[in-house]
């Protein structure tokens, strides 16, 4: 520019667009873009040592001055899945060498999703003070959220594994939930590998649920209460203490029949689904695999043009 | 090539939890940006900004509180993007805003460097390597291992301050604010600040301090509810905004020790130097 900006005068010169129409600055994208938008999310992804540091430091943070540190993690998991896995056992008269693994594996998996919903409701308004003194992609946040949430579930893993050491002959042979007519499941096998790829999946999941609730939720701060009490909803709906194998052989047309279509309308379902057969060697079906696809696609879909259209608004609204 | 040029932009708040407030309509003071009269209310915080900075500018911004300086800064480093108009910022950006905010309390001085590194855009490799460096500029020694939470607002910003000036931004923002040190370590922060600016691109410093202004900045911008209201050489600008001669209220000392500053004046690209670089010098 040939004219030295800093020697015009401000406001109360009409700043000449004569001026302007010279600089560079016409090319600047608009906010709007999907360019910006998916600037922004390879510019966090080249930024992964950060958002991973962050990560661990959250899960160091919450237990920084106890003794045994992030075992406590392990340790309320462990308690939960016994606590659980025993009494509903009893409750609904099912062998707890098959039941106990099965409540473990889906509360396991249930509390990464249910936190990666919850907690991504709450990643830009927890990251407030970030987001509005240091420029950076606005994804770093979502990576940072999910990353630990994942740094988390590793931590549970552990319980599944100390759960299949106990229980591994009652998991490796057919079994059936329900007695006497119950669906006869296969035990383990290799295809327990599938829940790798299930896990990614549901991973890549809980970065678009955190990115568009997220955004979302720092728009209309009603979202965080409300998502939570349906989160509450959803763990009783969506079987994890209970099996769906009690729902089979309903007539058709009975509230039984019923209930056994409304709990494949539940899409928490088939994500746990995906992630649990394989890991307690129960039958798999590929339709779970099509519906967790399917709302992959639909979801990223929604959060890609939230994140392209607002974006550069989640600065103002925290 | 290091720029920043802003147009027609303007930066409106949204302020959804202020639904009672046609009671108190006119609100149109001194303090703050205009605000709207919508359904949400807006205040427009900055509007019509019209600036181009180049490489080896180092522009001071005045003005009244609420005038818009610290949005301003937010706009300069691409915290905001403007709500309308359009901002281009080539360059890599480092801002050092209110000192407490964007760090946490609760991890040890030597995290907090790490992590404002890595937002700053330098690796892990890169940080470890500059560790040393910065506790020594910083004079903590072992407090930099113990949490943020116990350090004085001073010890903050010199942690800060030793992160931003140990990376070599291309671009400094820097908001009021890093007047909490003491005289001592103002004078090595001083002189490595002048050195970074000298180095690296470009500097814009909010300020109400006559002695650093005149220190780092050549140029300067007067704000006032939101719009620039005069920018120009750093003397002429002040002096009209504070309504006396800038250079008055110097001490003889700084004076002294600016005259030897100005022995090696800044360097410049040729393309850019600006008649306003001599003024501060003719002083």
């Amino acid at each position: 520019m040939a004219v030295p900006a800093l020697a015009r005068r401000g406001a109360d010169d009409p700043s000449g667009p004569d001026d302007a129409a010279g600089a560079p600055d016409l090319h600047a994208p608009s906010p709007r873009s999907w360019r910006r938008a998916f600037g922004d999310i390879r510019q966090a992804i080249a930024q992964r040592e950060l958002w991973g540091h962050l990560g661990w430091q959250d899960v160091k943070q919450r237990y920084r001055r106890s003794t045994i540190g992030p075992l406590w993690i392990t340790i309320s998991m462990a308690v939960t899945a016994a606590a659980l896995g025993g009494l509903y056992s009893q409750l609904f008269g099912q062998p707890i060498g098959t039941f106990m693994p099965y409540v473990t594996v889906g509360f396991m998996i249930w509390y990464f999703i249910s936190a990666c919903v919850l907690e991504g409701t709450e990643t830009f308004i927890a990251n407030e003070g970030l987001i509005r003194f240091l420029p950076a992609p606005l994804m770093i946040y979502v990576f940072r959220t999910v990353w630990r949430q994942v740094l988390f579930f590793a931590h549970n893993l552990v319980v599944y594994v100390i759960v299949l050491a106990i229980f591994f002959p009652e998991l490796t042979r057919p079994y059936q939930m329900v007695h006497p007519n119950g669906v006869v499941h296969p035990g383990l096998s290799w295809s327990a590998l599938l829940a790798i790829p299930a896990f990614l999946l549901i991973v890549v999941n809980g970065l678009w649920v955190t990115l568009l609730f997220g955004i979302i939720a720092t728009r209309f701060r009603d979202i965080p209460p409300v998502v939570s009490s349906f989160m509450q909803l959803f763990f009783t709906m969506t079987p994890i203490i209970w099996t769906t194998d009690l729902l089979r052989g309903g007539a058709p047309g009975s509230t039984k029949a019923l209930v056994e279509w409304l709990a494949k309308l539940n899409p928490f379902y088939h994500f746990i689904e995906i992630f649990r057969a394989p890991l307690v060697g129960q039958v798999q079906s590929w339709t779970h695999w099509a519906v967790c696809g399917a709302i992959t696609v639909i979801g990223w879909t929604l959060a890609l043009v939230a994140l392209r259209n607002y974006r550069s608004r989640v600065a103002y609204w925290v | 090539m290091v720029s920043i040029d802003v147009q027609n932009a303007s930066v409106d708040f949204p302020i959804f939890d202020a639904k009672n407030r046609s009671l108190k309509k006119s609100v149109l003071g001194r303090a703050g940006g205009h605000i709207t009269d919508a359904k949400v209310p807006v205040v427009e915080a900055l509007r019509d900004i019209d600036l181009s900075l180049r490489q080896g500018d180092r522009v001071g911004l005045v003005g009244h509180n609420g005038a818009g300086k610290s949005t301003l800064l937010r706009l300069l480093a691409g915290i905001y993007e403007p709500t309308r108009g359009r901002t281009r910022i080539e360059g890599r950006v480092a801002p050092v805003f209110d000192l407490a905010v964007g760090m946490d309390p609760e991890i040890s001085g030597l995290e907090n460097i790490l992590i404002r590194g890595l937002f700053l855009g330098m690796t892990r490799k890169e940080m470890e390597r500059r560790v040393d460096e910065i506790a020594d500029f910083t004079e903590l020694g072992d407090y930099l291992s113990m949490p943020l939470r116990t350090y004085s607002t001073g010890m903050r910003v010199r942690l800060a301050l030793g992160v931003v000036t140990s990376i070599d931004p291309e671009i400094l923002i820097l908001d009021e604010g890093i007047g909490a040190v003491d005289a001592a370590f103002l004078e090595k922060a001083r002189d490595r600040l002048r050195d970074l600016v000298r180095r690296s691109g470009m500097l814009v410093f909010a300020s109400h301090s006559d002695e650093f202004l005149v220190e780092l900045c050549d140029t300067a911008i007067w704000m006032d509810t939101g719009v620039i209201r005069e920018q120009g050489p750093l003397r002429e600008v002040v002096s009209h905004y504070k309504g006396r001669d800038l250079f008055e209220s110097l001490s003889p000392e700084t004076l002294r020790r600016l005259d030897l500053g100005h022995e090696t004046p800044p360097e410049k690209a040729p393309a850019t130097a600006e008649p306003s670089d001599e003024t501060v010098g003719s002083a």
